[in-house]
């Protein structure tokens, strides 16, 4: 554990030195104190353990092995052609993000009404009327124990700030896309800080994701939050599909303000080792949510997902439904938390985690937890891990469907149900393509 | 096209046909009768491969060749189909999807032409004006969230799609109301011609006003007990089937 403290803290050290030089008094003071703070907390906790109870089934000392160069302390982060990645709904209302960089050159936001903003989190501190907002977000996230959340703090220099005005629908995704590739032998690392403030009855839908060109080592360590006032509606569509020698780690955090909607969906099927942390506080009345999943995973992937659903005021609703699919000797992990704190009545909260294991030597650790401090509720969570139905392969087969295509057919209509939440088509199209590649085949 | 010789079949341990005889002839329609639990639903299985029943005695000929040794899938390829008694959901997979691999499997099977997914659209358009199903039904998933005769008719879609030589019909009429009922009977004799057979599993004599079946099979605790024309029917719907419980086994196969 100290030698793995040691090379954290030569590698970070480093980085975040480099970072306060370049930074120089471009910054509020204010960040730099808590930045400051943040990398001292990460020196003295560094990565999670195994021990912890939150960190039981995920292993990062992988992480903590590599040596890796934020983007900003490797000079100009490399990289072209990202065409590939561009879905045409969001082409001029996208931030694109190369290495945890804003790439001016790639973005647009020509479809976006006049005030809203979509810019670069850089900018938006050094501008006057949203520094309040961040430094607000970025103050709670300073307070968290996590050794991750602490290094996003300490060494992001780029992400995005989204403001939708009360009462305005933006009718063109907002696509925030993180594209990483690690080049000349050094593992990129990148620190994504995103802030989605939606204002009263305003609407919007979020798009967050997050590829590489080629299949290179890297660290991505992302912080997302997403504010909801009153009778805002957000979807939010988390697409990660890193590098599959990638790891990334993620908290996505939502606050929603009374009769507000936020519809996430996140797919996670990248990275050799993923951890997404998503959690939705209700603490204003009439609140709803749908906080959806679908982790797919092969060979020797690792995917992990705690979420966690606070409903703290009465008449509030969330639903879940987080589906797995595992082939090879992958792992995931899956801990989903609903608390219904003391007087949230009339809640209704509802979560399934079911898993498709595709390989004997699979392996899914889930963990549904339901906490009940109220008692006017209705309540219910359940789990399964298992393989396909017997009876449905049957009824595939008996209409001349060979057993090897019926068997992928129904896999990738486990997945669709999850995918077919996402309400952009060439989002869809993408990782349905995604899915049929896994399972070898076509339709 | 179809023989079926002194068949035993089991399902976990539980002996449940023994002994069933029949011939089924080209352009024949065959009705089975029977009360609930004698085993018509294990001899649908059983002709379409379900892997829970195990078949321990005896043999089943589909046109020369032994179907018991043929996987469910080749069987269906070959030309057998059997409409579900309870169909499946398929959540996440739409109708046409599913139509159209099916399609696609029998006609490489055939050495024949596949369909992209557009000019599958077309073929299923016209098949399912024979059931008078809508567009709408082929986006959706398969049967989820269908009405008892959704499903039903869905059945016969997938019939007249893949265009067996054999179908058996499991209590297709089963939770029809009378016009559901209409189209599918209409359906199904659109469908049939001399070159094919059709094994109607019925627990009531009222589908056999909308197809006429050649003969009629009663069926009693996994034996054939009394055979006879359409008229039997008739006489099952007025009498009931207690008569036959503990009457004698028909005299051999026809
Ligand atoms: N999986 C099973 N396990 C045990 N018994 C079964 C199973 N399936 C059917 N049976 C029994 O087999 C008998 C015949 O069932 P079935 O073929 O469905 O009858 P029918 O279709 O004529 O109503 C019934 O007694 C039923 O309980
Ligand atoms: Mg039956």
């Amino acid at each position: 554990m100290s030698s793995q403290l040691a090379t954290q803290s030569s590698s970070y050290n480093t980085a975040f030195r480099a970072l306060l030089e370049k930074t120089g008094n471009a910054e509020p003071s204010w960040l730099r104190r808590m930045r400051e703070d943040s990398f001292a907390h990460f020196e003295r906790v560094g990565f999670p353990s195994v021990k912890e109870e939150e960190w039981k089934y995920t292993n990062v000392a992988p992480i903590a092995k590599l040596q890796f160069v934020p983007a900003f302390a490797n000079g100009q982060p490399g990289g072209n052609g990202f065409g590939a990645f561009v879905y045409d709904e969001a082409r001029r209302s996208r931030l694109v993000f190369v290495n945890g960089m804003l790439r001016r050159e790639l973005s647009s936001v020509e479809a976006l009404p006049a005030g809203v903003s979509v810019i670069d989190i850089g900018e938006a501190l050094a501008k006057g009327p949203n520094e309040t907002s961040l430094r607000e977000s970025l103050e709670r996230a300073a307070k968290s124990e996590s050794g991750f959340t602490a290094l996003n703090t300490a060494l992001f220099s780029s992400g995005a700030f989204v403001f939708i005005p009360a009462g305005v629908s933006v009718a063109a995704p907002i696509h925030l896309q993180f594209i990483s590739e690690s080049s000349h032998g050094a593992a990129a690392a990148s620190f994504p800080r995103v802030l989605v403030v939606a204002a009263e009855n305003s609407a919007a839908t979020i798009v967050e994701s997050y590829a590489s060109p080629g299949e290179s080592v890297y660290l991505t360590n992302a912080i997302v939050e997403v504010r909801l006032g009153a009778g805002a509606h957000v979807q939010h569509f988390k697409v990660q599909r890193e590098s599959t020698s990638a790891f990334h780690v993620a908290t996505t955090d939502a606050e929603l303000g009374a009769n507000a909607r936020y519809d996430a969906t996140t797919i996670n099927m990248g990275a050799a080792l993923s951890r997404h942390t998503i959690d939705v506080t209700m603490d204003h009345e009439g609140a709803e949510c749908w906080v959806d999943g679908l982790y797919m995973v092969d060979a020797n992937q690792h995917t992990d997902t705690h979420s966690m659903i606070d409903h703290r005021q009465p008449h509030c609703t969330s639903h879940q439904l987080y589906k797995g699919i595992l082939d090879g000797k992958s792992r995931a992990v899956f801990n989903g938390k609903v608390f219904v704190r003391h007087g949230a009545q009339l809640t209704n909260a509802q979560q399934t985690n079911k898993n498709l294991l595709l390989s004997n030597e699979a392996q899914v650790n889930t963990k549904p937890q339901l906490e009940i401090f109220a008692d006017d509720v209705k309540c219910a969570h359940g789990a399964a891990v298992g393989q396909l139905e017997a009876d449905e392969i049957f009824y595939l087969e008996s209409r001349g469907i060979r057993p090897e295509p019926a068997r992928n057919l129904l896999t990738y209509g486990f997945a669709e149900e999850v995918i077919e939440k996402i309400k952009i088509d060439s989002i869809r199209r993408e990782l349905d393509q995604a899915v049929l590649n896994r399972l070898h085949t076509t339709l | 096209m179809l023989e079926i010789r002194n068949l035993y079949a089991s399902v976990d341990g539980n002996e449940i046909l023994k002994g069933i005889n029949l011939k089924v002839n080209k352009g024949e329609v065959h009705a089975i009768m029977g009360p609930n639990g004698s085993g018509k639903s294990t001899l649908a299985k059983v002709l379409a491969g379900h892997p829970s029943y195990e078949v321990t005695r005896g043999e089943v000929l589909f046109e020369g060749k032994n179907l018991l040794e043929l996987s469910p899938d080749v069987r269906a390829r070959e030309g057998v189909f059997m409409a579900f008694q309870y169909p499946i959901e398929v959540p996440g997979v739409s109708n046409a999807q599913f139509l159209r691999l099916a399609y696609n499997e029998k006609q490489k099977h055939l050495g024949q032409e596949e369909l992209d997914p557009l000019e599958f659209k077309d073929l299923l358009k016209e098949k399912a004006k024979i059931v008078e199903m809508e567009a709408s039904f082929m986006t959706r998933s398969v049967n989820e969230g269908f009405s008892g005769g959704e499903k039903k008719r869905n059945e016969i879609l997938q019939m007249a799609v893949l265009d067996p030589k054999l179908s058996v019909l499991d209590e297709t009429d089963s939770g029809l109301d009378i016009d559901a009922l209409r189209i599918v009977a209409e359906g199904v004799n659109k469908l049939h011609d001399p070159n094919k057979a059709v094994i109607l599993v019925t627990h009531y004599q009222r589908l056999l006003n909308y197809i006429t079946p050649d003969f009629v099979h009663v069926l009693s605790a996994g034996r054939i007990v009394k055979e006879g024309g359409k008229e039997l029917a008739l006489e099952l719907e007025e009498k009931g089937y207690d008569w036959l419980k503990n009457g004698s086994v028909a005299a051999g196969a026809k």
